[in-house]
């Protein structure tokens, strides 16, 4: 059999080199004529949809308008963003704090959108951390992250966030399986088999957006991939694709493959809340760190939360079934109706179509093959609705129109494959240039998927932007499908590496969207609300310098004082109340970045003066025409110096003589 | 009167954005509403701060001024980040002008000197009037100075206009005038 597949394998290599030699060169026999008319959003008009889109090793979510393609914002979730100050600020840094300490990146690789009754509703997108496990939340008011959870008992949550239909939960499954937190793990890492486990946790979200762990569900020592819950249905269970069914420690690529069949993990979670309820779930010690940004303080808060509760299935019977799927299946995708999941193995030349309908019927009748570590597995034919025969190489993910239709990713082929859910046959295909990854429709993950685009998200952009040495950028690009056959409209470069994105259409963010922090709200411990307390004031060898902005001025704008070894704290009121005027804020020499304040808000940026002298400060957001007036300067003395805290604006005139230096 | 002065400006917006639309090119059918062309004086905001636009069109001893704003084009100007220090001369003001020289300087063939007039009632930096000291001099946007006097808690300006109330507009100060300011005559 593995003879046989290696040559499957070296015959399927041969053809698509066979197949791309013939192919024509260039996109522009793949491209309409009425393409640029399709994405033209002219100047001053807004775009139809917002699409949210992973930054993958970049830590960071982009947010593009579609169909143009243009880049509204980069929002800083995992990763340190100098240009916002967001993990430099005084207020922002608690957001990186882990179980590790401050960790100041990671790779996010999925988006999940809040949903009510199945459909989006712009409240919310969550995204997963898959290097130090977390998920983060981010606030579609303010497009900022609001809160970050890191989860224990993993390590890599790339099976995340994935959310349920009314978002009562977002899961993770870990990527890895190791000896668990509270396991001893010193142990020699052949020992996988023995001590090596794996988890899923269902973190719940409240009607606030708060997140929380319900509970993790203990698993052999498999690889999680990626999961989608049920919906409709189909709504109370999640499915959790799962690789190395093998149990291998090394040489994956090799040694993960050498079964036919991987498996899908059908967890039923209102079974796993009522063993919770009933007591069945073991309360472990384990060490995570949950940081909230609070709106009105304007900063975070980092606690290190102590307890999880851990439910095995072995005591929790009806709970989880494995599901054969073959080859490594990657992307696990339910449908609109909630009836079908669409496992896609990387290295399969079929699509299995699971029916959910099927699925409880085969628990039902306890139609099992066998079970893995004591959990049943389901037998392949009872609960397979079909297989898309042939439907292209390398199937990876998958995503539903509102007719019926599926659309699937092919990375080996890279190409998007269309098909029909009830015959399962393959209507239509189009290249994606090249190597596409993940894919999207606007609310193709939901019960009520808008249509009228899929994108690509393509790893490799050889030959198809001016290069730029060795490193070149990932792409998305925009297919129409409203017609039947697909039609390539625009690509366009992404930030880090796209992974999973959702789009939604903007209306239903627009209206929420918050235009300034309100500066009565402003409950900063650290705020000035007003010039009047805007002040200076030494606390032994700190020097806090409560500050105001406004254009086109800092109050205070002339500051001495400050003496070598004090370590000085601007805290930056911006007393503006008018929509797109932040300031920022920054000064000479600081081991630091600068601060990005907006209209109500205070942020603080911590200095430790290095030598003596006069240091100027600016606002580094050209905030108005006298942005560039907008300055001042902070004088640091020899320590012991008796030069006394004095601050001012406007007052400090120039006096006597010129005093020469000497 | 605010609710009138509000439905006012909001029939203005509508006229404005609908006039645009005839005249735009039709774009993505799919695209959605979106803000108009019409400028930065017209952005739908409700949540900041009025800007000097927004708190002269609410001011009902100012109409003279805001009709003058509209005819010299200087209205987005002043919805604007700025900062800007305006003084706004009130309706009783532009009476005490000589008998015809407003309406004069309403015909289109004399828009440059009533800019050159509005002009020299800005500046650009958002004075308070505690900012304000006796002797200063002003340089303002038509390129003319004024001189400023301070006596007994008064703001005069070129001896002429007095400071009579200051408001606070997100994008700098309104300072409302009881005469209008004549820029020196062209040399």
């Amino acid at each position: 059999m593995n003879t046989l597949s290696k040559l499957t394998a070296i015959a399927t290599v041969a053809l698509v080199t066979f197949m791309v030699g013939c192919k024509p060169r260039g996109a522009q026999s793949a491209v309409g004529g009425d393409a640029a008319q399709k994405t033209y959003v002219a100047p001053g008009k807004y775009d139809e949809f917002y699409d949210f889109v992973s930054g993958g090793f970049s830590g960071q979510m982009s947010v593009y308008g579609l169909p143009s393609g243009r880049l509204f914002r980069v929002i800083p979730v995992f990763s340190v963003d100098p240009e916002k100050g967001y993990g430099y600020s005084e207020e922002t840094k608690a957001m990186l704090n882990t179980s590790h300490g401050y960790v100041p990146w990671d790779d996010l690789h999925h988006i999940a959108l809040s949903e009510t009754n199945g459909i989006q509703d712009g409240r919310w997108v969550f995204a997963n951390g898959n290097n130090t496990p977390r998920i983060a939340r981010v606030d579609l008011k303010t497009f900022r992250t609001a809160e970050i959870l890191e989860i224990p008992n993993s390590a890599g949550n790339h099976s995340s966030p994935f959310i349920t239909e009314n978002s009562e939960y977002v899961v993770a499954g870990t990527r890895f399986s190791v000896p668990l937190d509270n396991a001893n793990g010193d142990v020699p890492i052949n020992t996988y088999k023995q001590n090596f486990k794996g988890t899923v946790s269902f973190v719940k979200v409240d009607t606030s957006g708060r997140m929380s762990i319900a509970f993790q569900i203990q698993t052999p020592g498999v690889n999680f991939d990626l999961a989608r819950a049920g919906k409709g249905k189909s709504h109370g269970w999640v499915f959790f694709s799962c690789y190395n069914s093998e149990k291998a420690n090394t040489l994956l690529e090799v040694n993960a493959s050498q079964r036919d069949k991987d498996f899908i993990m059908c967890v039923n979670w209102k079974k796993a809340e009522q063993y919770v309820k009933a007591g069945k779930a073991e309360k472990r010690t384990v060490a995570y760190a949950h940081n909230v940004y609070n709106e009105n303080r304007h900063s975070a808060t980092s606690e290190i939360e102590k307890e999880v509760l851990v439910l095995d299935p072995k005591n929790c019977p009806d709970m989880v079934y494995f599901m054969p799927c073959p080859k490594s299946p990657h992307g696990c995708d339910t449908d609109p109706s909630g009836e079908y999941i669409v496992g896609s193995g990387k290295l399969a030349a079929v699509i299995p179509v699971f029916s959910f309908t099927k699925i409880q019927k085969a628990i039902a009748d306890k139609n099992y093959d066998g079970d893995y570590d004591g959990i049943p597995v389901l037998k392949y034919e009872s609960v397979l609705h079909g297989e898309v025969q042939k439907p292209g190489l390398g199937p990876l993910h998958t995503e539903f129109d509102a007719d019926g239709n599926a659309y699937t990713s092919f990375f080996v082929s890279s190409e998007i494959v269309k098909w029909r859910l009830s015959d399962l046959k393959v209507l239509d295909r189009v290249p994606t240039y090249y190597s596409v990854g993940h894919l999207s429709v606007p609310g193709g993950p939901t019960r009520k998927p808008w249509g009228k685009y899929v994108i690509a998200y393509n790893k490799i952009t050889k030959d198809r932007y001016l290069p730029t040495g060795p490193e070149l950028a990932q792409s998305a690009q925009l297919y129409d499908i409203s017609g039947e056959k697909m039609k390539l409209l625009l690509d366009f470069p992404t930030i880090g590496e796209p992974h999973y994105a959702e789009a939604i259409p903007a209306d239903l963010i627009v209206k929420n969207s918050q235009k300034i922090y309100r500066i009565e709200d402003n409950q900063n411990p650290f705020a000035a609300k007003g010039d009047a307390n805007a002040r200076v004031e030494r606390k032994g060898n700190e020097v806090h310098a409560y500050i105001t902005a406004i254009r086109s001025h800092f109050t205070p704008d002339n500051i001495e004082g400050v003496k070598l070894g004090d370590v000085v704290y601007f805290h930056v009121t911006n007393l503006e109340q008018d929509w797109d005027i932040p300031h920022g804020f920054a000064v000479k020499g600081a081991n630091n970045a600068e601060l990005l304040i907006m209209p109500g808000e205070t942020q603080t940026l911590a200095w430790k003066p290095d030598r003596v002298g006069v240091f100027p400060i600016y606002c580094t957001d050209f905030c108005s025409a006298l942005h560039q007036e907008m300055q001042g300067y902070v004088r640091v003395s020899v320590p012991g110096s008796n030069v006394p805290i004095t601050f001012s604006t406007g007052k400090n005139e120039p006096t006597g003589p010129i005093a020469q230096n000497k | 009167m605010k609710k009138t002065f509000q439905i006012l400006v909001a029939l203005a917006m509508i006229f404005l954005i609908s006039c645009n639309n005839s005249t735009q090119t039709p774009a993505n059918p799919s695209a959605t509403e979106a803000s108009s062309d019409a400028g930065q004086a017209n952005v739908k905001d409700d949540a900041s701060m009025k800007d000097i636009v927004k708190v002269a069109v609410g001011s009902p001893d100012h109409t003279t001024l805001v009709s003058a704003l509209k005819q010299a084009d200087l209205v987005d100007v002043l919805a604007n980040p700025g900062p800007f220090t305006v003084f706004a001369p009130t309706n009783e003001a532009f009476n005490k002008l000589p008998k015809g020289t407003l309406d004069d300087l309403m015909k289109p063939e004399r828009k440059t000197d009533l800019q050159n007039i509005l002009q020299y009632h800005v500046t650009t930096s958002a004075l308070k009037a505690d900012y304000f000291k006796d002797g200063q001099t002003l340089g303002m946007v038509n390129g003319d100075n004024i001189t400023v006097s301070v006596k007994d808690g008064k703001i005069v300006l070129n001896n002429s206009a007095t400071i009579v109330a200051s408001v606070q507009a997100s994008n700098g100060m309104v300072h409302i005038v009881d005469a209008v300011l004549l820029p020196p005559a062209k040399k």
